[in-house]
């Protein structure tokens, strides 16, 4: 089911208000929505979901006004970051739920909901754990039942907020691969939510980027990545250094040296340029390159990460370099700005 | 020795004073507690379990403990409804006076139990406020065992309300939400999901009120009447037969009540290791 | 990393209807209003159905005055005794870690589960007349039956468990981090007691200690058993409020019993400041095992 998110607004007098949120998830598609915590993304979730009325705005579900549909009625499927399991019902129970809470005349047979919560336990690949509690699974367990709580439903769309947020990092990583290929098998429309830029790039299909209450960007992973629409962006999905510099028909300097680098985006006069750290190089002092010190080394998976300071200003980049490359703290360096962008001011 | 003893007996520990608090502790508690106890149990097994039985199986004994664990159990368990109630109220709604009810709460647990039997007995005579109001609806209460009801009622209460509501705080909102997206309505919600989540608190209170009510005496002695067969507590009956000299007496209906409120606590503490089985999830 | 926090989200999800919560609202302020409140506002004002030139003459009874003596003596002995097997008893369990350590927590909640009558019965059958001691007592002239140590044992007894349990789970919960550190600065062990443990749980000390002396001084029924009610002499204030009640002076009875009425107001009023302000540093008074 395809869900348009128009113009939503929601304001609590605090962090977390949404203004003048649009977005369209297509059918059967698996969005992330990225922010910093306070940015919105969950409020927006939960907007989805129904939990939270919007003050203004509209949600349309394949086509239908659900702004105001009570969220029983919204046939959704909302995990939540620390899973919300009954603690007093089984596995079995728990799962079972949904299905149980129906009126009389839409209720599943006894035998049924044994087997819809079998299948469901095989999908999420828990056979045999019907009879445990909650509180005898591990965190990666949990998930997984809470996954397949929210499936006994059939939900039109899959709403998960921060899905491996409390899972430590090994578990994250193979539940993250686990979650795309379960995806891809139901093609069930899933929101979620996440302010793990590496989560949202690998799992989802587009991203959406979310900043004090107001979509930044929304795109494919590639397209959030490699073209930004705001420095925000940049920064939030990927290292990213700058430095300031005066732009002229094109021509950039930086403190009367003219960079030879290739910039993307357009402005006049004083601006800031956003590079990655593989955006410039370390070269051998030289008049025609920026001239710097290093300040300091660390060592990365790929390479070595330098961070200098260029003369004359105050103004400190971080540069990537090969391991090969060997840098002393304190060294006089030459810098060599590749390409680099600019953003009009919003 | 007594080191080697102490070795098995305690964890090793770079904090001083163990044996000192420790033994101090076991002396305390040995002379004003477990010594008297025991001399009690005393007294009793050299009446016998037979002895025993016979004096609980006196009409007049008979009586009074049936009303006092009758009217116990009753009162423990509208206490229990009614402190689930107000425990919700109190912890979930805001409203004008909400802080101020929540103190009173411990109103019966502070109140000497005395002053709480003269005002209640006051309160409910056929002149008194209440008293007054419910006698032109027929009904009387002051010394008959509606009264005991109410004063049993009184001591309750606390337990009822307090036990449920750090649970009640506890309930993580996530849960009913996550309930409400599954489709089920706010009633649902309350009877499959909160109700169970309390049940055992409420247990746990409505058997701590219950202990409670079983063996109080200052609240209930002035509104209940005392007439033997009819209003008459089994605590009160301990009174009467010290005050008669009769210690045989005394003792058997002490031992009953003591065993009562043993397996009350037992049960209490069966219920927490129940409750422990899905704690934490 | 929750955006919205619980008091911002929307009632109609995880509360009740308007209708249902007014209902429910109604219910429970009714309920404690009856069953709580009109009680506590009886006492007052009997006390003072005939003014308050009477309120005052309940107290020139030269057995009212040995009442309230005999009252602050009673809880002035009890008290501080618990106090200090609460703070033994607390250290011993919450800092170290022995065998039968939920025995012994048990074993010092048990008189709260006895019968005030019966807490009063066992010192009688101890050191009565007819008790296990008594002729040995008798024979050496000491009687404590029907007079103040039977008085104040009862009332020991009866308040036994509240210092205790209000500093177990409080001191369990601070764990032993602080005094170890205390330890290995060099300070030693009363030293680390009385600058670390001590002002760690005082408020909590405060509180059990406040509870544990409305007990003492409102304990009617183990004393009654004990007192043998002799007038002016082994009558306790809840015990005298007992005799003028059942001599029809009701005015007086108020009058001595607003005080003890008083002493519970205040103890909640304390209770209350003291866990609106220092919430997390006092346990629950009410035993949840």
């Amino acid at each position: 089911m395809d869900i348009r998110i128009v113009d939503i607004a929601k304001d609590f007098g605090g962090t977390g208000a949404l203004r003048g949120v649009s977005l369209d998830i297509r059918d059967g598609e698996l969005i992330a929505l990225l922010g910093p915590s306070g940015s919105g993304k969950t409020t927006l979730l939960r907007v989805i979901a129904g939990l939270e009325i919007p003050s203004a705005g509209q949600v349309l579900f394949a086509n239908e006004d659900a702004t105001n549909l009570p969220v029983q009625h919204r046939r959704i499927g909302f995990v939540f970051q620390h899973y919300a399991l009954f603690r007093h019902m089984t596995v079995f129970d728990n799962i079972a739920y949904g299905l149980r809470v129906r009126p009389r005349a839409e209720q599943p047979s006894r035998q049924e909901i044994g087997q819809r919560v079998e299948a469901l336990l095989d999908l999420v690949q828990l056979p045999g754990i019907e009879k445990r509690y909650p509180a005898h699974l591990s965190g990666g367990q949990r998930q997984r039942v809470a996954l397949a709580r929210a499936l006994a439903v059939e939900p039109r769309v899959l709403l998960l907020d921060e899905p491996l947020g409390a899972l430590d990092a090994k578990v994250r990583k193979d539940l993250r691969r686990w979650l795309r290929e379960l995806h891809d098998r139901t093609g069930h429309t899933t929101v979620f939510v996440t302010h793990d830029q590496d989560e949202a790039l690998e799992l989802a299909d587009r991203v959406a980027i979310l900043n004090e209450g107001r979509v930044e960007q929304i795109g494919t992973p590639d397209e959030v990545y490699d073209t930004p629409a705001s420095p925000f962006v940049m920064a939030f999905v990927g290292d990213t250094t700058s430095m300031p510099i005066e732009l002229r028909d094109g021509q950039a300097t930086f403190a009367g040296k003219r960079l030879m680098a290739d910039i993307i985006g357009s402005v006049e006069g004083q601006t800031q340029l956003y590079l990655r750290p593989g955006d410039a190089v370390l070269v051998k002092p030289d008049p025609d390159d920026l001239a710097g010190t290093v300040l300091g080394v660390r060592r990365t998976a790929t390479g070595r990460r330098v961070h200098v300071r260029l003369d004359p200003t105050a103004t400190e980049i971080e540069i990537e370099a090969a391991a090969s490359r060997n840098v002393s703290v304190g060294e006089a360096v030459g810098v060599r700005i590749l390409k680099g962008r600019v953003f009009s001011a919003a | 020795m007594a080191a080697a003893i102490r070795l098995r007996f305690r964890r090793r520990s770079a904090i001083p004073g163990f044996g000192l608090a420790l033994g101090y502790t076991l002396f305390y508690l040995s002379l004003i507690v477990l010594i008297p106890l025991a001399a009690l149990l005393l007294k009793a097994s050299g009446l016998g379990l037979r002895g025993i039985f016979e004096i609980a199986t006196e009409p007049r004994v008979l009586a009074a403990l049936r009303l006092s664990f009758g009217l116990s159990l009753a009162a423990a368990f509208v206490d229990s409804i009614f402190g689930l109630v107000i425990a919700w109220v109190l912890m979930r709604y805001r409203f004008p006076g909400r802080k101020l009810l929540d103190a009173a709460v411990d109103l019966p647990f502070a109140l000497p139990t005395a002053v709480a039997g003269i005002a209640l007995a006051t309160l409910y005579a056929p002149n008194g406020w209440l008293g007054a109001v419910l006698l032109s609806f027929g009904i009387k209460v002051a010394f008959t065992p509606l009264g005991i009801f109410i004063a049993l009622m009184f001591v309750g209460l606390p337990f009822a309300v307090r036990t449920v509501q750090p649970l009640i705080a506890e309930i993580d909102r996530e849960v009913e939400e996550v309930s409400a997206t599954l489709g089920a309505s706010r009633a649902q919600t309350l009877r499959r999901v909160i109700l169970p989540m309390l049940t055992p608190a409420m247990l746990t209170g409505f058997a701590l009120a219950f202990a409670r009510s079983v063996s109080e005496y200052g609240s209930v002695i002035f509104i209940a009447g005392n007439l033997p067969y009819v209003s008459e507590i089994a605590p009160l009956l301990i009174v009467i037969k010290l005050e008669e000299y009769n210690y045989a007496g005394a003792t058997g209906i002490a031992a009953i009540m003591l065993a009562v409120s043993f397996v009350t606590l037992l049960a209490i503490n069966l219920l927490q290791a129940w409750t422990r089985r899905f704690a934490h999830a | 990393m929750r955006d919205a926090t619980a008091t911002r989200r929307v009632a109609a999800v995880t509360g009740e209807t308007p209708v249902a919560r007014a209902v429910l609202i109604a219910v429970a302020v009714t309920f404690l209003g009856i069953v709580l409140i009109f009680p506590i506002i009886v006492v007052f004002v009997e006390a003072f159905r005939n003014g308050f030139a009477a309120f005052l003459a309940a107290f020139d009874d030269p057995d009212a005055r040995a009442a309230i003596r005999l009252t602050l003596m009673v809880a002035a002995i009890a008290v501080p005794l618990n106090l200090v097997f609460g703070l033994a008893a607390s250290w011993a369990i919450a800092k170290f870690d022995f065998r039968g350590k939920n025995i012994l927590i048990t074993l010092i909640d048990l008189p709260f589960s006895v019968s005030p009558v019966v807490s009063g019965l066992v010192y009688v059958l101890l050191f009565g007349a007819q008790g296990l001691l008594g002729p040995w007592l008798k024979a050496h002239g000491i009687q404590i039956i029907f007079a103040l140590p039977g008085i104040v044992l009862a009332t020991i007894f009866v308040t036994f468990p509240f210092v205790a349990r209000e500093l177990i789970p409080l001191m369990q919960e601070q764990g032993s981090g602080e005094e170890e550190a205390a330890l290995s600065l060099g300070a030693g062990g009363l030293r680390t007691f009385l600058t670390i443990t001590l002002p760690n749980v005082r408020w909590g000390l405060l509180y059990g200690v406040l509870l544990c002396n409305a007990r003492a001084m409102g304990e009617f029924g183990a004393v009654a058993v004990v007192s043998g009610h002799i007038r002016g002499v082994t009558t306790t204030m809840p015990l005298h409020v007992e005799i003028l009640y059942n001599e029809y002076n009701f005015v007086a009875a108020f009058a001595v019993a607003s005080l003890l009425a008083l002493l519970a107001l205040v103890t909640l009023a304390a209770k209350s400041y003291l866990e609106w302000r220092y919430g997390g540093a006092i346990a629950s008074a009410i035993p949840r095992r």
